[in-house]
């Protein structure tokens, strides 16, 4: 099995200049890979490091050391080093991310917002829009919502809206924060379901999952993130 | 996504006297990206796009901008002439007040037609159509068409000035502080209005600002600037998301939560 996603040796420090230059370790040494069609989890308390490291992973966060290589465009790339338009090109055909909440732009419609990833890939809006129609259908979300912008939506209601749009493209790699964490049972399983058809489709998937149900149905293997206490490292 | 970039710039710095007003600039914009430049007063970002737009020249380095025939050319060698044509049909500029990019006395309509006119347009029915069409797009009603902007609103003003930049469907805007001095309600309903179009349009922009909710939502990558020298660059989620520069550290954290 190929394996797009190669993480070795990467470490993240918070450097705080507004606090005397105070330095906060948060991972250090972590190296793991995921295979295509496999769903890995990323396992740990709070403030191990988790959300840092997929945020790395997405380029939101920058890199101190290490690599972080990723099948992209027919080549390796080390996104860790990766110049910001690579990175953007990366996250439009390589890296799916479902964040934890939505970030909503004013004006924009549940079903733009959803088809947009589609669009920006080069399909036909309308191509797009009917894909977007089909996931927002599956996720339950009620149709007379679908042509408005989601600020307005509840929380359940707007996770929703994040994770149909993080799962209409092909992305080879998807990162899942917490995508059920505001979801009841029925849409848990939904999801649950969406998991499975992507490992079937031969994705990587990496995600944090708190809820137990949902991380035992879905993980193929636990990370342990502990294991890359910056702290460790250090002593 | 092509490979080349549209404008290159190295090593650009502009002096008064003495004082720095940007310092060692480098950077590359390519097609279809908007890049925010975002600091303070007084950090040179003004200085920075009066440069850009070669309404003010540098005192050292050098921008090249690729043409529409692939022609790289060097903008501080151009002549005058050459400059103003580059300005009036391949690029846009939005002033931060809508009074200094629009012409205060004559319709609506022929503000934006005016631009058509300069590039050569002379069939009077066809750039009144596209003047009512761009009138639309940016939400003006057609029958304020023979209106002057003095009897608009500032975000009708703002508007219309950015009907009338694009227009000539220029490859590169500039913008200056595009909704500086606008309501916040007006701001919202402005910046998706741009957002919409420069992606549309696949326009470039270099958008300078010193809200960083504009930057945020308008541009992939950004520059932070201080005292005339850029002290941090990147991803604009990256920047705002893990602020590295102690400069950029202040800026973020100084955003007021709702």
């Amino acid at each position: 099995m190929a394996t797009p996603l190669v993480v070795s040796d990467v470490a993240k420090t918070f450097t705080m200049h507004l606090r005397d230059g105070v330095t906060l370790p948060v991972v250090a040494g972590v190296s793991f890979s995921i295979r295509a069609g496999e769903c890995a989890v990323l396992g740990g308390p709070s403030g191990a490091g988790k959300s840092s490291i997929l945020k790395m992973l997405y380029g939101n966060y920058a890199v101190d050391e290490g690599q972080i290589i990723v099948q992209h465009g027919g080549g390796l790339i080390d996104l860790a080093s990766a110049s910001p338009r690579t990175v953007l090109s990366v996250r439009r055909h390589t890296i799916g991310y479902v964040s934890q909440f939505l970030r909503t732009v004013p004006r924009v419609s549940a079903l733009d917002v959803v088809a947009e990833p589609l669009v920006e890939r080069g399909e036909d809006r309308e191509a797009a829009r009917e894909k977007a129609r089909a996931l927002l259908a599956q996720l339950n979300l009620p149709e007379k919502l679908w042509a408005l912008p989601p600020a307005t939506f509840s929380g359940g209601e707007q996770q929703r809206v994040n994770i149909a749009r993080g799962f209409i493209t092909e992305h080879p790699i998807l990162l899942l924060d917490e995508p059920t964490a505001s979801l009841d049972a029925r849409n848990r399983d939904v999801v649950v379901e969406l998991i499975a058809a992507k490992k079937a489709a031969g994705v990587a998937l990496l995600g944090i999952f708190h809820d137990l149900d949902v991380r035992d149905a879905v993980a193929d293997r636990v990370i342990d993130v502990t294991a890359f206490a910056a702290g460790k490292i250090a002593a | 996504m092509t490979d080349e970039p549209l404008l290159r710039v190295s090593a650009l710095s502009k002096f008064y006297g003495s004082r720095v007003g940007c310092e060692n600039v480098t950077f590359d914009l390519w097609p279809g990206e908007v890049l925010a430049v975002v600091g303070e007063s007084g950090s040179g970002k003004t200085t920075l796009l009066s440069c850009l737009s070669t309404r003010l020249l540098p005192s050292s380095g050098t921008a090249s901008y690729r043409m529409r025939d692939g022609q790289w050319r060097e903008l501080y060698r151009m002549s005058e002439a050459e400059r103003r044509f580059l300005m009036r049909t391949d690029w846009g500029l939005v002033h931060q007040n809508p009074a200094d990019g629009l012409r205060m006395t004559v319709s609506a309509g022929a503000n934006v037609g005016e631009r058509l006119m300069a590039v050569g347009d002379r069939h009077y029915g066809r750039i009144r159509a596209t003047a009512v069409d761009w009138l639309s797009r940016v939400e003006i009603d057609e029958d304020r068409i023979d209106d002057e902007p003095r009897a608009f609103s500032g975000g009708m003003r703002q508007r219309l000035q950015i009907a009338r930049n694009l227009v000539t469907g220029p490859r590169l805007v500039f913008m200056d502080e595009p909704t500086g001095g606008l309501d916040v309600s007006v701001q919202a309903r402005l910046l998706d209005l741009l957002r919409g179009l420069v992606t549309d349009l696949g326009l470039a922009a270099i958008v300078v600002t010193h809200d960083l909710a504009v930057a945020r939502l308008l541009s992939q990558r950004m520059m932070v600037m201080k005292d005339g020298r850029v002290v941090e660059s990147g991803l604009t989620d990256r920047v705002l998301e893990d602020p590295r520069a102690p400069y950029t550290q202040l800026l973020v954290s100084s955003i007021l939560q709702v």
